[in-house]
């Protein structure tokens, strides 16, 4: 059994729907240890030693937030720019993280389908992942298939949300188990494909994935 | 004159009321003025007052009450602590004290007995009169100030078997009944102080527990004066001084949650009778005497208070108390004390004494009390002033200059300093309380003892050089003063200093001084943010709201700066500043913008900007419209 660091960022938790349900589905798994950025630093002085220690304790790390200008909250890139210090995830005899699993977790207003050439956001969603896939390869660790709760702007029902967190807690778990191929990760562009298996943003999302 | 009682009452308070301003603005001390007013409404000057003995007699509770007091804000632990220093300090000068005067005595062909008595009756010195003093000078707490009140604390012990042994003494018969009383009386004496102690601890905490459930605050008032009556009452009986019982009570009381009650409805009482018992010394000073035989007069108070302060100072290098510390220690007790009167009656009472001595020992031992207050302006004015400049020179020699200097290093500075000394800055620290100054020494801190609103002192302290002058007093005046002096002579000086209050933080900004902070802003604020995160609240929303105060609050401060300080200005702005700052935190910027759409940012999301997001207010708090 793999040990899950949910990494949790989101600067108005009572607020929010999505991630909260997500969030609702992840908290008490066995395995996944929920650790709330916002909540632990609200000044953004983060511990980077306690970081450290905590990614050491386990063998996924998942940054679960919501896509803010196509990329991630501030506290999670005043995270990255401390914890993965020089020495530790990267450089001469680093080896803190080698081998470890990155999985990105992103709830995001707009569709799939508004993530192509014609749609509104031009590019393909898995790019804007670039920036975090290349960071987990400097630090050794594999870049897990992100996983997506798109659409939730206009398709945020709550039958809708049940669902996709039934799914990310599936998907969790099935991470957590190792019972997910080699191949299939390799070949799945999102983590959700791993699980469900009629895709119908594959058409736009793949268009844009490289691998 | 006909003589009743509201007349003389408002004799004394008038009199009071016109000596003690003019005592203090010409620098004596309140007790000064007392004595004075006390001269001046006497027999010998205006005569307006009659009997004496009995307002004596009400006056002497002032002494009482002010063991009360003191009792109650020693912490038991720390007299714990003192104990060395009183038995050690207070007996020496007790001792010697009395072996040199009853040496006199006997010298001048006086009876051992009479010898004795005289000894044990000079050997005290006023606590009234150095309590008062130390207190006005706010040196009760300093490191000489505890010695000091050492040394009293062991008189006002010593006058118990003092008391006890006059009749002893007594040329007459009857020793026989005497001695037999004293075992009853040990019994008393046992009785009382374990009454006082267990009442007080187990019964005077209920008591005042109930009386404040009534709410009424004059029955507590009478509480507290009958608990004060009661115990002096109880001591009398048991042939104690009364004194000593409050003191007792105070201390046992100093842990009960009413302690600050107890102590601000007792203090005008002890306030008005201590003054009033200085008015009566001073009326009762027999002027006759020394008008007939002041060579004899001057010769006696020379020798009692030169005699008093060699042994204060010898006592002192046994010590090895510094040269500053002892000088004032010795100048400070060198005079008799109220408990001669008392001794001294009680003698006369046992015909140790003849009437004659005690006439001429009450004299001399209130001249001694009447020069105390001189003598300390005196030492203030000539003597301090050559151990300031002996640091000075030390100064001189060490001949560092540092970047910062920080005055005042109590709570306050303590943080700054501690928080600079981590980064190896140099710091010198200006103090006025001694007690500090000794600890710092050790940790390699500069210290200068003196306050930082003399000029020489931030020279000094290097103030010509430093880059940066940290004002971490605690009273505002001071602060304001030092900025200002450092401001005109020390151009190049950076000063940030600690204020007190909005309208404190205001002054200072007037002043031109480079950064200020309430001095429990930041701490409030925090505590603030901590209740709402314990009433659900996620820690970083509470944070930002914290930090959306802060700024919105110090903007405000800032914006008043130089305004016109009309009364009903502020308030109108202040009526306004509470709606505005309500709109802000609702509309505090993120939260705000991921509430109303409950989703993740992004471009898909049309922003509405209803109403003014707190951005806006924040850069356009004078009414202009920005980021639409």
């Amino acid at each position: 059994m793999k040990r899950i660091l949910l990494i949790l960022a989101h600067p108005a938790l009572q607020k929010s729907t999505a991630n909260a349900s997500l969030l609702k589905a992840a908290q008490g798994l066995d395995n996944v240890t929920v650790h709330d950025l916002y909540q632990v630093y609200p000044d953004s002085f983060i511990d980077v030693a306690r970081e450290q220690a905590l990614l050491q304790d386990h063998d996924i790390i998942v940054f679960q937030y919501p896509f803010y200008w196509y990329s991630c909250p501030a506290i999670v890139h005043e995270w990255t720019d401390l914890v993965l210090e020089y020495g530790f995830a990267y450089g001469e005899n680093a080896t803190a993280l080698q081998g470890k699993d990155w999985l990105c977790s992103v709830s995001c207003g707009g569709s799939f389908s508004s993530y192509n050439i014609d749609g509104y956001n031009e590019y393909p969603l898995i790019q804007f992942f670039l920036p975090f896939r290349q960071t987990a390869k400097i630090c050794g660790m594999r870049f897990l298939p992100p996983f997506v709760l798109d659409g939730i702007h206009k398709r945020a029902s709550k039958d809708r949300l049940q669902r996709k967190s039934q799914l990310y807690k599936q998907l969790l778990i099935g991470l957590s188990e190792g019972s997910y191929p080699e191949a299939e990760i390799h070949e799945a562009t999102f983590l959700n494909q791993l699980e469900e298996h009629h895709i119908p943003w594959d058409k736009h999302a793949r268009g844009g994935h490289g691998a | 004159m006909e003589h009743n009682v509201l007349l003389d009452a408002f004799v004394y308070l008038a009199a009071t009321i016109i000596a003690v301003p003019v005592a203090k603005r010409l620098g004596f001390g309140s007790v000064l003025g007392y004595l004075l007013a006390g001269i001046l409404i006497g027999p010998f000057v205006l005569n307006f007052v009659g009997n004496q003995s009995d307002v004596m007699h009400v006056a002497e509770f002032g002494v009482v009450m002010m063991l009360f007091l003191i009792g109650l804000e020693l912490n038991p632990k720390l007299l714990y602590r003192m104990r060395l220093p009183i038995m050690g300090y207070g007996g020496a000068q007790v001792g010697l004290t009395l072996l040199m005067f009853m040496a006199l005595g006997l010298g001048f062909g006086m009876d051992w007995r009479e010898a004795l008595s005289l000894g044990m009756i000079l050997a005290l010195s006023s606590t009234a009169i150095v309590l008062q003093s130390l207190q006005e000078k706010g040196q009760l707490k300093t490191i000489v100030g505890r010695k000091i009140f050492a040394v009293l604390l062991f008189q006002d012990i010593a006058v118990i078997p003092m008391l006890a042994i006059l009749p002893l003494l007594s040329t007459q018969s009857g020793e026989l009944s005497n001695s037999t009383s004293g075992i009853s009386q040990a019994i008393q004496v046992t009785a009382v102080i374990a009454g006082i102690v267990v009442g007080g601890h187990y019964v005077l905490r209920h008591l005042f527990r109930f009386v404040a459930k009534t709410g009424s605050r004059e029955l507590f008032v009478a509480s507290a004066l009958a608990v004060v009556v009661g115990v002096s009452l109880a001591m009398t009986w048991a042939g104690l001084s009364p004194a000593l019982g409050a003191f007792l009570a105070g201390l046992v009381l100093a842990d009960c949650e009413y302690r600050h009650e107890i102590e601000s409805d007792i203090e005008p009482f002890k306030g008005l009778l201590l003054g009033l018992f200085f008015i009566s010394i001073g009326a009762g000073i027999n002027f006759d005497l020394l008008w007939f035989q002041p060579v004899l007069i001057a010769a006696c108070v020379c020798i009692l208070m030169l005699g008093k302060l060699l042994i204060l100072y010898v006592v002192g290098l046994i010590f090895g108390f510094s040269k500053r510390h002892n000088s004032y220690f010795s100048v400070t007790l060198a005079q008799g004390g109220e408990f001669a009167f008392v001794l001294a009656g009680a003698a006369l009472s046992y015909q140790v004494i003849d009437l004659a001595l005690l006439q001429l020992l009450v004299l001399v031992v209130t001249l001694s009390m009447l020069l105390t207050p001189i003598a300390l302006i005196v030492y203030d004015k000539f003597l301090a002033p050559r151990f300031t400049s002996d640091i000075k020179r030390e100064a001189d020699h060490i001949d560092e200059s540092n970047p910062v200097i920080i005055a005042g290093f109590g709570r306050f500075g303590q943080i700054v300093g501690r928080l600079l000394h981590g980064y190896d800055i140099g710091t010198t620290i200006l103090e006025h309380d001694a007690s500090q100054i000794e600890t710092l020494r050790k940790f390699n801190y500069t210290v200068f003892y003196g306050e930082a609103t003399r000029l020489d002192l931030l020279i000094s302290a290097g103030a010509e050089d430093a880059k940066l002058l940290v004002v971490a007093l605690d009273d505002p005046e001071s602060t304001l003063q030092v900025v200002s002096l450092a401001k005109r002579h020390f151009p190049n000086l950076q000063i940030i200093a600690r204020a007190i209050d909005r309208k404190h933080a205001r002054q200072l900004e007037a002043a031109g001084i480079d950064y200020c902070i309430r001095e429990t802003f930041e701490s409030s604020v925090a505590l603030g943010v901590k209740a709402l995160e314990l009433l659900g609240y996620r820690a970083n929303q509470a944070f930002r709201a914290g930090q959306v105060f802060k700024r919105y609050d110090q903007g405000l401060l800032s914006e008043s700066v130089g305004q016109n300080d009309e009364e009903r200005q502020r308030v109108s702005r202040s009526m306004d500043a509470r709606n505005w700052l309500n709109a802000l935190l609702q509309d505090d910027d993120l939260t705000a913008r991921v509430e109303k759409e409950d989703h993740a940012f992004e471009t898909e999301m049309p922003v509405k900007e209803t109403g003014r997001s707190a951005r806006s207010l924040l850069a356009g708090h004078k009414h202009n419209k920005t980021s639409r």
